[in-house]
């Protein structure tokens, strides 16, 4: 009975009719790995990643939504690996958020690394079976048959079956437990130069994203949030917005923001265009008198006076305070890093339409998880329907960088559609974006550090000060004191750094603005403060930065590695002239360790930041150019923040709402890039953020060794 | 609400908006081509870039009025018949990550390489500037732009670009 519930699922979504070999993961009772199963045989409920049919097309499923990172590429591209199949004559669909595809989030620079076995395993038992299939029909062995271009080759008489031919023998078969991988040498497409499938469809207009869904009879919302955030709406004067041309309707909804939801004010129209009229045309009278007493240089005033006082251990080796006693040299920093919004180039956007009984989405969102914290289920409990009335189709983001992994914007489309019985597009201005966050957390990075009188760091002392993203779901209650979360890339793990007496502390200040992971989270923030201390030690020890860092990692070979490739390189011994000085800064984030030589050049009164030069280290490689691509966009997204702008706070109210005000590093500002990958047969990392996190401090250690001026708070300005 | 022709990729339309409705709206929501995009709404980003007469323009701001009889091309409009070399250069360098500013980009490339098959580094920094990406595809926007050059070269049977 399961199996057929199972398979008339499937069929429903894929729309297939007859003979199809069907793989994807199930987990089985006991176990703890998820195994391949095969959707004809198999008792257990699964989804499958590969469907082959008898005329030989080849769908693959991808779990992974696209936000620019390449996982539309490069998850199905595992698949094809193992297969033999070429990528480019096959058929990529996004996962629909149905729980038996297991994870399905694009985040934390986890979608190889996490897919990286599975995918392989799938793809591998697939061509495994189809080999057996071959080989019976033949009444050959397995051995005397291979896979290639999607055929299954006689190696006797070189005759050949296409897969599509072998599909209704091989979806009869068990499927192989531990089908063989194969070896990287044999590998023909990971770690070779790969183009990219998307980009034909990018380059002509005619990839979807959030802002391009169109459906029949839909009608388009504008909404008003409230300038200060949380706010509830006291009177709404809608007769200048009613008198907008194409304005359909006026309603009034409530955002969901973690645990609050404040209200807004959304415009219905019949072109974007009157819905964006229409919302300027509302005279609001807000209710937000608590969250107006929010300013952000209060909230950095508080932090500098708790950085006074102890901090809850995260990690503690030896005795710090001893240790900084007995020291012949003791220095402290402190730094401070503003809150940040994502800006991705497409604003919020996408299309919902609650029917009777069910609900349809179509959006850009880094997951269509169906569970409590997922799309699906947040839009479910929203409406008052059941996660299994949701369909979720997930298109092409215009850019996220954690902001689409929040879903609000999605949750007001299902509300509004509710409301209005039609489907609804909901499109947020950029001053929505901007201006209403969720934001990276503001923090401040207070530091201790001592020396021997060899210059030897013997005491270490760093407290992260700032707001908890998982607070926001009471992810700090029943008294836990540390923020794990917020004490990512400098903890003794990712930053191996050897110092006898190390301390880190985190406390708790929180902001009443929302918060959220933003493009390498704590590790873009914790990133600039330790690696520019750890710079301000070296020069206080009279040591070069590079053989600084270099003596401390003798026991962290792969780190060690990076900077050594790094010095090469970035030719960091070279006599610079006057007025040219080179920076250093390496971390470790979401398993990759990327190091970063930053040159800059004063030219006048202004500093030009003349070259990077990048060696990364995250293990084996699906696509060695998109790992290059990826570091260079996380240089130019991380230079942004430190040399653009941070997002302010006045009366609860974001000083910064547009790209004129919280500006963007543009092509004429970008600086020329090298990025070299390390060669090694470790497993994959991810690469979508940790190129960013050792921008900042590479480019204020250069600055310093350029005029002798520590910059300790971001933004700052490239000028002496 | 006026009646206004349009000529877009060579194609009349005839739309009935508000005067004051950007072309970007009228393009996007009224004839139903999304290739051209909404990114800022205040000319800063170049999301929305176009041709008007061959010049890119930015349209989130610029009236429907502003663009009756002149020749607007969109991105779908490029390269009909054969990929336009931008667009080729575009997939040859592997510019696109997220892709969304991507048609405001060829967009103002290829007016550049029209008025100066040949442009240095300084002169792409100067004209693309208007076009923000926040995936920070810059440096390769550069190359594809030079590799376009050479590509229109190799068509019309002349020398390489300058790098």
């Amino acid at each position: 009975m399961e199996k057929n519930i199972n398979r008339r699922d499937f069929i429903k979504f894929s729309g297939m009719t007859g003979a199809v070999l069907a793989l994807g993961f199930y987990l089985p009772a006991k176990g703890k790995e998820l195994l391949v199963g095969n959707l004809a045989t198999q008792e257990l409920e699964l989804s499958p990643f590969i469907l082959i049919e008898t005329s030989g097309k080849i769908t693959l499923i991808n779990p992974r939504p696209d936000m620019g990172q390449g996982t539309f590429h490069s998850i199905p591209l595992l698949i094809a690996e193992e297969l033999e199949v070429d990528i480019d004559k096959i058929e990529i669909r996004p996962s629909d958020g149905n729980p038996k595809y297991g994870a399905q989030l694009s985040g934390g620079s986890g979608s190889v690394a996490a897919s990286w076995l599975p995918m392989r395993k799938a793809g591998a038992a697939a061509k495994e079976m189809l080999i057996k299939a071959a080989a019976k029909k033949w009444q050959v062995a397995e051995s005397e048959c291979y896979a290639k271009e999607g055929k299954v080759f006689n190696k006797k008489n070189n005759s050949s079956l296409s897969y599509g031919e072998l599909v209704e023998e091989a979806a009869k078969l068990e499927v192989p437990k531990e089908p063989k991988l194969k070896e990287k040498k044999d590998f023909k497409y990971l770690g070779k130069k790969s183009m990219r499938v998307d980009i034909p469809s990018k380059v002509n207009g005619t990839a979807i994203f959030g802002m391009d869904i169109k459906v029949p009879n839909m009608v388009y919302a504008a909404i008003e949030h409230c300038p200060a955030i949380w706010g509830k709406v006291a009177n709404i004067d809608e007769r200048r917005a009613r008198d907008v041309k194409g304005v359909k309707d006026v309603v009034k909804i409530k955002r969901p923001v973690f645990m609050k939801s404040p209200e807004c004010v959304a415009v219905i129209a019949d072109n974007t265009y009157a819905a964006f009229q229409g919302k300027k045309a509302l005279r609001i009278t807000w209710e937000s008198a608590e969250a107006e007493k929010f300013n952000s240089a209060d909230y950095f005033k508080k932090m500098r006076e708790m950085a006074k006082t102890e901090g809850n251990p995260h990690e503690n080796e030896g005795d710090v305070k001893a240790a900084l006693s007995k020291a012949s040299k003791t220095i402290t920093a402190e730094y401070e890093t503003p809150f940040a919004s994502h800006a991705p180039m497409e604003p919020e956007a996408c299309v919902v339409h609650v029917k009777e009984d069910s609900c349809e989405i179509w959006a850009p969102v880094q997951s269509p998880d169906t569970s409590a914290f997922g799309v699906g289920g947040q839009v479910a409990m929203a409406i008052g329907m059941k996660p299994e009335q949701i369909k979720i189709n997930v298109v092409f983001m215009g850019g996220a960088f954690g902001r689409k992994a929040f879903y609000d914007f999605v949750v007001e489309a299902a509300l509004l559609s509710k409301q209005v019985k039609a489907p609804v597009k909901v499109v947020w201005t950029r001053e929505d974006d901007i201006t209403q966050g969720p934001f990276r957390p503001a923090m401040l990075n207070a530091f201790k550090g001592g020396l021997d009188a060899k210059g030897n760091v013997t005491a270490f002392q760093h407290t992260i000060i700032g707001g908890s993203i998982q607070n926001q779901w009471g992810g700090m209650a029943n008294g836990k004191k540390v923020d794990d979360w917020a004490v990512e890339a400098v903890d003794k793990e990712n930053s191996p750094y050897e110092i006898p007496n190390f301390r880190l502390d985190y406390l708790h200040a929180e902001p009443s603005v929302p918060l959220l992971w933003w493009r390498s989270v704590y590790s873009s923030t914790n990133g600039f403060a330790q690696e520019s201390f750890v710079d301000e030690l070296a020069h206080a020890a009279k040591k070069d930065p590079m053989e600084f860092r270099i003596s401390l990692l003798e026991k962290a070979p792969r780190f060690k590695k990076v900077l050594e490739l790094l010095k090469e390189k970035s030719n960091w011994t070279e006599k610079l002239p006057k007025g040219k000085a080179k920076g250093v800064a390496i971390v470790r984030s979401f398993g990759t360790i990327c190091a970063h030589v930053v040159t800059v050049a004063q030219k006048d009164k202004e500093i030009i930041l003349e070259k990077v030069v990048t060696v990364i280290d995250c293990g084996m490689t699906v696509s060695p150019d998109n790992v290059k691509a990826q570091t260079e966009s996380n240089i130019v997204y991380g230079l942004t923040a430190a040399v653009k702008d941070g997002i302010t706070f006045v009366n609860g109210k974001a000083e910064q709402s547009n790209y004129n005000n919280y500006k963007m590093i543009r092509i004429n500002e970008t600086p020329k890039m090298e990025i070299h990958i390390m060669d090694n047969d470790e497993k994959p990392s991810g690469v979508g953020e940790p190129g960013l996190p050792p921008l900042a401090p590479a480019l204020a250690n250069a600055i310093f060794a350029l005029t002798g001026k520590r910059l300790r708070t971001l933004p700052f300005k490239l000028e002496v | 609400m006026a009646q206004y022709q349009l000529l877009i990729n060579k194609k009349t339309y005839t739309v009935d908006v508000d005067m004051q409705m950007p072309l970007l709206w009228v393009i996007r929501d009224i004839i139903g081509m999304t290739g051209t995009k909404f990114g800022c709404g205040i000319a800063q980003c170049g999301a929305c870039t176009v041709h008007l007469d061959g010049v890119a323009m930015k349209t989130c701001l610029l009236p429907v009025s502003a663009a009756v009889g002149k020749q607007i091309t969109t991105i779908e409009g490029l390269g009909t018949d054969k990929m336009h070399p931008v667009q080729q250069a575009w997939i040859d360098e592997q510019v696109p990550q997220c892709g969304y500013c991507q048609s405001g980009q060829i967009m103002a490339a290829t007016a550049l390489l029209a008025k100066n098959p040949n442009p240095s580094d300084e002169e792409i920094d100067v004209a693309m500037q208007g076009n923000i990406c926040r995936c920070g595809t810059y440096q390769r926007v550069r190359q594809a732009i030079h590799t376009a050059a050479d590509l229109m070269k190799k068509e019309t049977g002349g020398e390489g670009g300058k790098r």
